[in-house]
């Protein structure tokens, strides 16, 4: 018979081996966190590199001459003819408008920084460009003179969309995202919260509140497209909603949040003990009242933070509001819900399909803010489960 | 003044109409409570009685008349639906405001119509499942009657491109047919998200293992919601970094080693597709990873085996049931991913086991019959809603398969 001892050293490289194993597993499982980590870290380094150069805009200081020619329609005669290809033609082309409203400027010359081309834009934040090399050499000296610089873009927020890249901007998809969003809220919102006080505290336990419980699980699972077929084939085509509108945007978002804000509702009212109602139940209050003065209160917290987190969602919701038109090109601010609209993400992938550098650009900072308004009402929701947090 | 702009002139209208007949029926209760009659109710709920006197005759009215507008039976004229609704609301609320007594049961009423508002917004996701398939459901068999189901199915060609000559009436122009064989677009589908899996499944699951067995708890409180970002990113957002970024990355890689990629190959979404579901399968699975009870890790770790081997041959396999659903769901989530394959997959159907080629999905194929600007019954157009039909039974069988995996083989622990 062996001893242990002589088995000790084969004993030894198994247990050696083994351990090597674990550590080998160990290591697989933190690589993988890590993957996720850094591609996340990589992302936002990536975006807001490619966006960050979007929030300033080249700018030209330059003469511009009020003349009659102006106000008449040739409006390219405002600037010195040597600058007249490095200044936005998009900017100049408002002159004669500008004029018609402001009758007293004809004929006065204004020294002014005036918006410059996308190329010139480009070039001076060293991207690549197409400009000419006469008018880089004229940039050049232009910029020791002093006469260019890049400024703070307000072009980005203060004005639509535009063919030209360095006239385009966010606000007619900003206002857009907001009708939209209000609609959404103004429908997801109550009958979410009130399906899932029915569900949760009046509804009796049958096959057909069970069949509405595992309907409600599955329209969370639908892919969000489905839902724009919906919206283009209900609400377009038999409600006759006008294509492209906030309010067929908000109908069809509405519809797809509503899972999520009566799943989370559920949960909130779930939370609530059953002390509560047993207390109120108990000086006498009907089930309306426990549920309006006591449960509902208490649950508050809890299904707004579920209901911001699903509006959230529904904000960077692009693929269903593709298929009912909202991909529009739409340089001034809907006016009404009924008019044609467009949403921040859609601007996006708009933005996106251009082939301008430029574009690509001011896509990235879209993202940027559509991504910082989308954290912050992630955070606040988790500050406000923080806050007002009940343990029972 | 269309229907639209009157609907909200008279919602705008009882607002402060329904808040007078709060105030006029309350006060009328409270008044006879000062005579020394005992109320039934609470004055508030006499105020309710009023205005739900007014607003359902009146909201009636209303939906009847958009009912006939609707079905183009007859269109009331505005002025003439204001008046309608003005004399059907007064009449009733006059009628509730005489009803109320000191001894009538208000608060049973009121409380009886918030119970069928209730029922109501809980119907609505059932009309709205309904919604779902009826209007896929109708078009897709309009398209079917166009192209044959079968020949959708199992054709390998797709080329739409001449639907709308066949839409205009000019087959005998020697065009040629325009064909709808959906077999390339699936394979694209079932490509990139299976590319999309085997990314999301290991990392996703040994993230979870890292979560749930390694990591302490202040670190796992930070390290799960980290990893939710990723799902919580915008998908138009993915695209733009799949389609700018990602694409070079990949055509330069496989450029390195010999081969010839396409800008708008499989493999880039796939890869963008993968890192989005992580959350979804290291949450989940770490959710199931954690009620598997702490005895049973106790006992294998006892017998003397490793950290490793107690995970592999004891938690794992309790816990399977849980993960195969989350992968499910998973999967589910892929195959109906719309933005990133839009913006970085191709257009071209393409039938090919190359991920480096382009190749086309779904959901791009819907988009891209949609965003066109076909008449609507043109057979290019209706193809959305035949491809918009086979997602929806895919995703549904996925999540049940998922739901029955969970009830049938869990393993129940005390």
């Amino acid at each position: 018979m062996n001893s242990p001892a002589m088995q000790q050293p084969h004993l030894n490289k198994d247990i050696r081996r083994r351990y090597r194993k674990e550590r080998r597993f160990k290591g697989m499982c933190i690589a993988s966190i890590a993957f996720a980590l850094v591609f996340l870290l990589l992302f936002f380094a990536d975006l807001i590199n490619k966006g960050y150069p979007a929030f300033v805009q080249a700018e030209i200081l330059a003469e511009v001459n009020y003349s009659e020619t102006v106000r008449d329609g040739r409006y390219r005669t405002a600037v010195d003819h040597k600058l007249r290809k490095i200044i936005s033609r998009g900017w100049l082309r408002t002159l004669p408008l500008y004029l018609e409203d402001h009758p007293e400027k004809v004929g006065t010359k204004e020294t002014k920084w005036v918006i410059a081309t996308a190329e010139v834009d480009q070039y001076l934040k060293g991207h690549a460009n197409r400009l000419k090399p006469k008018y880089r050499r004229l940039i050049d000296q232009m910029k020791d003179e002093g006469k260019v610089r890049l400024a703070f873009n307000t072009y980005l927020f203060a004005r639509g969309d535009s063919k030209m890249p360095e006239l385009a901007g966010i606000k007619s998809a900003v206002i857009g995202t907001i009708y939209v969003m209000f609609l959404t809220m103004l429908f997801s919102l109550p009958i979410g919260i009130m399906t899932a006080i029915y569900l949760e505290e009046f509804a009796p336990d049958n096959r057909f509140i069970r069949l509405i419980e595992v309907n409600i699980n599955n329209l969370a699972a639908i892919p969000s497209i489905l839902f724009g077929l919906l919206g283009l084939a209900i609400f377009i085509n038999v409600f006759g909603v006008p294509r492209s509108s906030a309010l067929a945007g908000g109908l069809t978002l509405s519809l797809m949040t509503l899972p999520v804000i009566i799943i989370s509702s559920r949960v909130a009212l779930e939370s609530v003990p059953d002390s509560i109602r047993e207390a109120a139940f108990g000086v006498g209050a009907s089930p309306w009242q426990v549920v309006w003065h006591h449960v509902l209160p208490l649950a508050m917290p809890g299904i707004l933070t579920g209901s911001i987190i699903g509006l959230a969602r529904a904000m960077g919701e692009t693929a269903p509001l593709i298929i009912i038109g909202m991909i529009a090109y739409i340089p001034d601010a809907p006016g009404s819900i009924l008019e044609a609209a467009t949403v921040l993400p859609a601007q996006i992938y708009t933005w996106a399909g251009e082939p301008m550098r430029a574009f690509a650009e001011r896509t990235a900072a879209g993202i940027l803010v559509l991504l910082v308004v989308m954290l912050s009402l992630n955070g606040a929701a988790i500050w406000l489960r923080k806050r007002f947090e009940r343990r029972w | 003044m269309s229907i639209g702009q009157l609907a909200f002139a008279v919602l705008a209208g009882m607002i402060p109409l329904s808040y007078m007949l709060y105030r006029l029926g309350a006060g009328k209760a409270r008044a006879s409570r000062e005579q020394g009659a005992t109320l039934h109710s609470q004055p508030g709920h006499y105020g309710w009685y009023a205005v739900i006197g007014m607003a359902i005759p009146a909201m009636a009215v209303s939906v009847l008349a958009s009912l006939l507008h609707l079905t183009g039976l007859y269109t009331v004229p505005a002025v003439m639906l204001l008046v309608a609704v003005l004399t059907v609301g007064a009449g009733g609320a006059w009628l509730a405001l005489r009803a109320i007594r000191p001894d009538l049961r208000a608060r049973h009423a009121v409380e009886q119509v918030i119970h069928w508002l209730l029922i109501a917004a809980s119907i609505t996701s059932i009309l709205v499942t309904l919604g779902i398939v009826l209007s896929v459901l109708f078009e897709a068999l309009h398209f079917f009657k166009m192209v044959g189901f079968w020949s959708f199915i199992t054709g390998t060609q797709w080329q739409p491109d001449t639907a709308f000559l066949v839409g205009a009436g000019r087959t005998a122009e020697g065009v040629a047919e325009a064909k709808f064989g959906s077999l390339p677009i699936f394979a694209g589908t079932f490509m990139i998200t299976a590319i999309a899996m085997l990314v999301a499944l290991p990392v996703g699951l040994f993230s979870a293992i890292y979560m749930s067995e390694y990591a302490s708890r202040g670190l796992r409180d930070w390290l799960k919601p980290a990893l939710e970002v990723l799902a919580g990113i915008p998908t138009v957002v993915y695209g733009f970094f799949a389609a700018i970024t990602v694409s070079p990355l990949v055509v330069e890689a496989a450029a390195a080693i010999g081969l010839e990629a396409e800008y708008t190959n499989a493999l880039t979404p796939g890869l963008v597709m993968g890192i989005m579901i992580i959350p979804f399968i290291s949450s989940l699975s770490d959710d199931v990873l954690n009620a598997v009870p702490q005895a049973m890790r106790d006992g294998s770790l006892a017998l003397g085996t490793t950290h490793a081997e107690t995970i592999r041959q004891v938690v794992l396999p309790a816990a399977l049931p849980g993960i195969v659903s989350a992968s499910l769901l998973a999967v589910s989530r892929a195959v109906g991913e719309t933005m990133i394959v839009v913006m970085a997959a191709g257009l071209r159907p393409n039938l090919t086991w190359n991920p480096l080629e382009g190749m086309t999905t779904v959901t791009v194929r819907i988009v891209d019959a949609l965003t066109g600007d076909q008449a609507f019954d043109s057979p290019l157009t209706l193809s959305a809603f035949g491809l918009g039909l086979v997602l929806l039974i895919l995703t549904l069988v996925l999540n049940l398969i998922s739901i029955s995996v969970i009830r049938r083989f869990r393993e129940k622990y005390e």
